[in-house]
């Protein structure tokens, strides 16, 4: 097996954001959505940090940004529950089908 | 499989593992700090939140309903022009490398480059995400509130 | 001329009462309208009669012995290029104030006989009102000297006919008649503008006086006009011959007569002024006014003239020997005689001896005009006392209305052309001229008048001799003052006429209405009158026997003609073939068929493009589902999409 260097862990991420995306576009379920967010956001969070391994090894930004980024998603998570909490009052559900009084 | 499985629980938990995987993949690539980071917020946090909001919804014991046919074929096909778009682009593209000296991420650094009010410091976005915590916790306070009817 | 522009009062005055009555007379001049109508009518005839004296007398005649046109003054309104422009002018020559003073006076007659006739209607002011209208339109035709004018007024004329054949509303015959006359005289109208059209693209004007002289000389106008042809036939001919179409619509010449009878509907006055002396010979007046260009320079026009007058004389005169009411009969007659007017024009030449024709033409419209009206007033007083039209109401009335009768008898003898009444005089003219150069319209003409006679003494003793019937006079309203004939305000008029109706015969017409201006000397030539005059008498003793006492000799006669009689009843079935033309032919082959595309083609195709507009708007509704991975897709798919495009191939 070749040197694992950078195209590699981005390979990974990148399958990891893709899965992401088809599990969020996929899931009936808003928690599983929810679920599927949180894998996006781990796999930017990977790209960050091997970035900053592999180009920038002098500074330390990829860290910062994603300590923060970490932060941010947990507080979208907070809230997102919380959302989920409300429609699940309204419409007595948690499928996303449901929820749909916004057409036309 | 956490994006696939029709357990809600079970995905939770495969949602878990895979966190833990990726926190593992910190560690190898010697980025400890993160790493720990990750397991405490993510996993301890985020992953016992989304528990707690399933057991609240009742919904733990059903399967779920699969997706429609069209709503996979259509999301697969998305996803996958998109993996092989991006994977295109990172063929392509030359990653340049500096010759510059690593700084260890050692705590000791991390917080002295973060809190420094020099170049490279990220004072300002540290504090703006503590208030952006303050805002999301009492946001999700009335938002979840249940309005008492007035007796 | 010494006070030109004073004539123009003539037409103004009505005009002003008109408008005056109209918006004011219904509140504020109730009962007085009458009396202010007839004021300014009776200034306005005074004028008229002044002008006259003035035109024949005191300027009398030029140089060469010809009473010159006068232009009284001009008014260029609209001009479409150098010399074709709508100007609106005044023209004065013999026959425009000859009819001036016609028009003025009978219609001053039928203003002070309304007084009396329509006392007690509602809308008496609203009457007076479109009188005046009419006769302010009439004054302004007569008067016109551009011939866009006398289209102008030519139309005006019909919406006031309109408007008083109309004026019981609440009938709907008379509202229907009404409409008829309206239409078949826009129709004729349509060809008197084409025919305009034509003459004024050759001739480059539309000025009378420079119309005649460029269409007459052979100047170069003349030679292009009649040298463009269309169908084989100059274009001088077509426009000559369209314009006269417009003329006989207006006089109500064949095939174009059938809204004259049914006008009567309209008040009697109303019928005395438009349908006996004005509006009808309308189409005269307009022959007259172009003579020149018709007898010098189009013969052919002139014989269609001729022809198509001789026919409607005949014709009218054979269908009033069959009808029974009163006001057709008199309908009839007044076709009858429009028609010997017109082929008098027909049967002349111009100039000198020629123009005996158009000479006896404008004589027997001055006199017809005074007996007719005298016989329409008369008949209205008839009307006005047995309640009914139909002369079987009627019998045995010379005892009752005594002066009513000698009129009508006076009348009567004038239009069957017994000397000395008026009618007399202005037939032999007519008569010499159609002798002296077409035997066949003189034969044809002689046989009408010899039936003009017989059905107009039919009338006559039908209505005053006969048997006498019972007439029912419990509903009358209170409101005469003297209920026996009418009250003096219809009166007097039948006096005046009657006295005109015998004098007017002795005017000197030739010495001042002739085709060119000069003067005309007319030898009386007893022997030649004999032969008219028995005719007329034999008519008159004909009717006398089978009308003087009641009988049933009109019955076994018209059992015995049969079919004929009974076409001639029907009035040979014209209106019956217009509406079988209109319902069946026009509407069903034209009228439906445009509807149909109306409906289906034009409004189908916008709600076609409303329909299209609704069914995309439907497809695309579901894209808004409300479903958030939908969106979600959408969303990714566009993001994908845009970056392959500026990645790959918008790379600048």
């Amino acid at each position: 097996m070749n040197e694992i260097g950078l195209p590699q862990i981005l390979v990974v991420s990148t399958a990891l954001f893709f899965i992401g995306v088809y599990g969020f576009l996929t899931r009936r379920n808003m928690i599983t959505m929810l679920m599927s967010i949180e894998l996006i956001l781990n796999s930017v969070n990977i790209n960050f940090i091997s970035f900053n391994k592999y180009l920038f090894p002098g500074k330390l930004d990829g860290l910062f940004f994603t300590v923060i980024i970490i932060t941010i998603a947990a507080a979208e998570a907070a809230v997102a529950i919380a959302i989920i909490i409300s429609l699940y009052r309204k419409y007595k559900s948690i499928d996303v089908e449901d929820a749909n009084s916004m057409k036309f | 499989m956490a994006v696939t499985s029709l357990k809600v629980f079970r995905a939770a938990i495969y949602l878990l593992f895979s966190l833990i995987g990726i926190a593992g993949l910190y560690f190898w690539l010697n980025y400890e700090f993160i790493a720990a980071v990750q397991i405490v917020v993510y996993v301890g946090g985020i992953v016992v939140l989304i528990i707690f909001s399933i057991f609240l919804t009742h919904q733990s014991g059903e399967d779920m309903k699969a997706p429609t046919l069209i709503r996979s074929v259509f999301a697969s096909i998305a996803a996958a022009a998109g993996f092989a778009l991006t994977l295109l682009l990172i063929n392509r593209h030359t990653f340049y490398t500096t010759s510059e000296k690593a700084v260890e991420p050692s705590v000791n650094n991390i917080g002295m480059q973060m809190l420094s009010t020099t170049e490279h410091g990220y004072l300002l976005p540290f504090e703006v995400i503590s208030m952006l915590l303050l805002a999301a916790m009492i946001g999700a306070i009335v938002i979840a509130m249940k309005i008492k009817p007035k007796a | 001329m010494l006070h030109s522009k004073l004539i123009a009062l003539v037409p103004l005055l009505p005009f002003a009462t008109f408008l005056l009555l109209g918006l004011f007379g219904r509140k504020y001049l109730k009962n007085f309208s009458g009396i202010l109508g007839t004021l300014s009518l009776l200034v306005a005839a005074s004028i008229s009669f002044y002008a006259a004296y003035e035109y024949f007398f005191v300027v009398g005649k030029n140089a060469a012995g010809v009473y010159e046109q006068i232009i009284a003054f001009k008014f260029t309104w609209l001009e479409f290029s150098p010399g074709v422009s709508i100007d609106l002018g005044v023209i004065l020559d013999p026959i425009s104030i000859m009819m001036l003073v016609v028009v003025t006076f009978i219609s001053l007659m039928v203003h002070i006989y309304s007084m009396g006739y329509m006392k007690g209607e509602e809308r008496y002011a609203t009457y007076y009102s479109f009188l005046s209208l009419f006769t302010f339109s009439m004054l302004g035709l007569v008067m016109a000297s551009n011939i866009f004018q006398i289209y102008i007024f030519w139309e005006l004329v019909g919406v006031s006919s309109f408007l008083l054949i109309g004026f019981y509303y609440d009938k709907p015959s008379a509202v229907a008649a009404a409409k008829k006359a309206f239409i078949v005289t826009r129709f004729a109208d349509l060809g008197f503008l084409i025919g305009i059209l034509v003459l004024a693209f050759y001739s480059h004007t539309l000025d009378f006086q420079t119309l005649i002289e460029r269409l007459t000389n052979h100047s170069e106008y003349y030679t292009t006009i009649t040298a463009a042809s269309f169908m084989g036939v100059s274009a001088l001919t077509w426009g000559l011959v369209l314009v006269f179409i417009g003329g006989a619509g207006k006089s109500a010449m064949f095939p174009l007569h059938v809204w004259l009878p049914d006008a009567m509907e309209g008040p009697t006055p109303v019928s005395a002024l438009i349908h006996a002396a004005t509006m009808v010979v309308a189409g005269v007046y307009l022959v007259a006014r172009l003579f020149p260009v018709f007898a010098l320079s189009c013969p052919p026009a002139l014989q269609v003239v001729t022809y198509v007058g001789l026919f409607s004389s005949l014709f009218a005169a054979i269908v009033a020997c069959t009808q029974t009411d009163i006001k057709r009969v008199l309908a009839y007659s007044t076709m009858s005689q429009i028609g010997f007017m017109m082929f008098a024009l027909g049967v002349s030449g111009y100039g000198g001896e020629e123009g005996l024709g158009y000479m006896a033409s404008m004589f027997h419209l001055f006199t017809h005009a005074m007996f007719k009206a005298l016989l329409f007033l008369g008949a209205g007083a008839v009307i006005h006392y047995v309640h009914s039209n139909e002369m079987k109401d009627m019998g045995g009335l010379r005892k009752s209305m005594p002066i009513t009768h000698i009129t009508f008898l006076i009348a009567c003898l004038a239009i069957a052309g017994i000397p000395p009444f008026a009618g007399f005089f202005s037939k032999e003219e007519i008569l010499a001229a159609a002798f002296h150069s077409n035997k066949l319209v003189f034969v044809v003409a002689i046989i009408t008048a010899g039936i003009t006679a017989f059905y107009m003494f039919r009338l006559y003793f039908n209505i005053f001799w006969s048997k006498e019937k019972v007439i029912d006079h419990a509903h009358d309203d209170h409101s005469h003052d003297s209920h026996g004939e009418g009250t003096k305000t219809m009166l007097i008029p039948l006096i005046i006429l009657g006295l005109c109706a015998v004098g007017a015969g002795f005017i000197p017409f030739s010495h001042l209405v002739t085709s060119d201006g000069k003067v005309l000397e007319t030898e009386f030539n007893p022997m030649f009158s004999i032969g008219p005059v028995l005719i007329a008498v034999s008519g008159i003793l004909l009717a006398m026997f089978m009308y003087k006492k009641a009988n049933s000799k009109p019955d076994t006669v018209s059992k015995a003609l049969g079919g004929f009689y009974k076409a001639a009843y029907n009035k040979f079935y014209i209106d019956e073939i217009y509406l079988f033309k209109t319902k069946k032919i026009i509407f069903n082959l034209i009228g439906k068929p445009a509807a149909w595309f109306d409906k289906n083609i034009v409004d189908g195709c916008i709600n076609l493009s409303a329909t299209i507009t609704e069914n995309i708007a439907e497809a695309l509704r579901p894209i808004q589902s409300g479903k958030v991975q939908q969106y979600a897709i959408w969303f990714f798919v566009g993001v994908l999409s845009f970056s392959v495009l500026f990645i790959y191939f918008w790379t600048n």
